[in-house]
């Protein structure tokens, strides 16, 4: 591409910030905060990409979700790249994300027990207790309970609301 | 070049049998617990069991696609997984035993996760980066597969007589393939030397403590150190192997190269 016609890195990122993650559709690939990069590298656009979980089904739709909307504003040679480290953490969810997944009846991760917080703290301790006070997204209620671990997807876990009996999913922190 | 520094250091050959046994761990581990899918007990296991199943089969990808670019053979993650024969395999007998009862299910699950965790924990500080950038990505999610595993081998271990005796059945029946984990052969020593790999038994003392720990509150007694059986590391396996590889590899084998 001419670079005279390259669209700025601040538009590359405006139009991604406009792509849907393809599990939870209300918040976008970049308020998930798994664009970890945008780049020119010649005539070609590298994006590069951080998975969620290693075995997350939805990765292979996201690069292609990624490459459709692209090409959509002109921009054929894109090239993904994967990046590892530093994993993906809950953490990078953006704060506008967060809310967007409370509306949508998902508990957002709690800010800041990722990677170095509570869980891994607990892990180490071998205390076995595994319930986090998590506010039910639908009354805002703290009377929750863990159902399980895992919900509809590895990123999720499933709780219970015993004040309004509502079940939801809670977006892990990871 | 990502793979430069690999390709110096250390003995290859090492190193790439150690990306096997990590990553044929992952791979049989997860297609055993795959197996469940449709058949749990209640809902929420099912999709917890399908879940752990998914986390393993993705940290794979990631070991196995690694060993391929190690033996420079241009064998895929995929080729490594279908087209290979049992004794080419080196995950560890535990993870193919079979799943017998969901109380079994989830005692070699515990046993395994309380081992993978402190192995991985360990592997983040490798020497090798692309290992550890894998085992920083693989922990996190190890640490929610420990997480629930320990919770349901102490609920069922202390829940009712009939799952107490199921639990303390399973665990006496596990023991003598949990042996393995801690073995150590030439290969292990080799990648030790270079920092690559912890001392296989450096990891003992941690796994017996969360073992231990969890028994104690499950009401679970631990089971005496017999006969330990081992030959999976080095592709001497039991006959459950060959069952799983039929079902997992008929695809590929009858149709080569089908994709969809
Ligand atoms: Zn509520």
């Amino acid at each position: 591409m001419d670079p005279a016609l390259r669209p700025s890195l601040d538009e590359v990122w405006h139009w991604l910030a406009e792509v849907p993650d393809p599990e939870i559709p209300v918040i976008s690939l970049t308020d998930l905060g798994i664009i970890r990069n945008v780049a020119w590298r010649d005539d070609t656009l590298v994006v590069t990409v951080t998975p969620t979980y290693s075995g997350c089904p939805a990765t292979t739709i996201i690069n292609l979700d990624i490459e459709t909307a692209l090409a959509e504003k002109g921009l054929s040679k894109v090239k993904l790249e994967r990046q590892l480290s530093p994993a993906w953490t809950t953490d990078w969810i953006s704060a506008e994300g967060r809310e967007k997944l409370r509306d949508y009846g998902i508990a957002p991760p709690i800010d800041g027990t990722a990677a170095d917080g509570v869980l891994m703290k607990r892990v180490d301790r071998l205390s076995g207790r595994s319930n986090l006070t998590i506010a039910c997204p639908r009354c805002g209620s703290t009377n929750t309970e863990k159902i399980s671990q895992f919900g509809s997807t590895p990123c999720k876990a499933s709780y219970r609301c015993t004040n309004c009996l509502e079940p939801f999913d809670y977006f892990k922190c990871i | 070049m990502a793979t430069a520094a690999l390709e110096t250091a250390v003995d290859q050959a090492a190193l790439l049998e150690f990306l096997l046994r990590i990553g044929d761990n992952a791979l049989i581990l997860g297609h055993r617990v795959s197996e469940w899918c449709g058949h749990s007990p209640a809902l929420e296991e099912d999709i917890a069991l399908a879940n752990t199943a998914l986390d393993l089969i993705g940290q794979t990808q990631l070991w196995l696609g690694l060993a391929g670019e190690v033996e420079g053979k241009g064998r895929s993650a995929d080729d490594l997984a279908y087209l290979r024969d049992g004794y080419d395999f080196r995950n560890i007998l535990l993870v193919e035993r079979p799943n017998g009862d969901f109380g079994k299910t989830l005692m070699r699950q515990f046993l395994f996760d309380a081992w993978h965790y402190l192995l991985l924990k360990a592997l983040k500080g490798s020497t090798e980066t692309r290992i550890a950038e894998i085992a920083e990505k693989a922990f996190k999610e190890v640490s929610y597969h420990l997480d629930r595993s320990r919770d349901l081998v102490i609920r069922l271990g202390d829940g009712t007589a009939e799952s107490h005796r199921r639990m303390q059945e399973a665990l006496d029946d596990l023991w003598p393939y949990t042996g393995e984990m801690f073995a150590a052969d030439a290969v292990d020593a080799a990648l030790v030397e270079a920092g690559i790999i912890p001392e296989p038994q450096s990891l003992k003392a941690g796994w017996d403590e969360i073992v231990a720990e969890a028994l104690a509150e499950g009401t679970l007694k631990k089971s005496a150190d017999g006969y330990m059986h081992k030959g999976g590391r080095r592709g001497v396996h039991t006959e459950h192997l060959g069952f799983i590889l039929s079902e997992m590899q008929f695809l590929q084998r009858a149709y080569p190269g089908a994709t969809w």
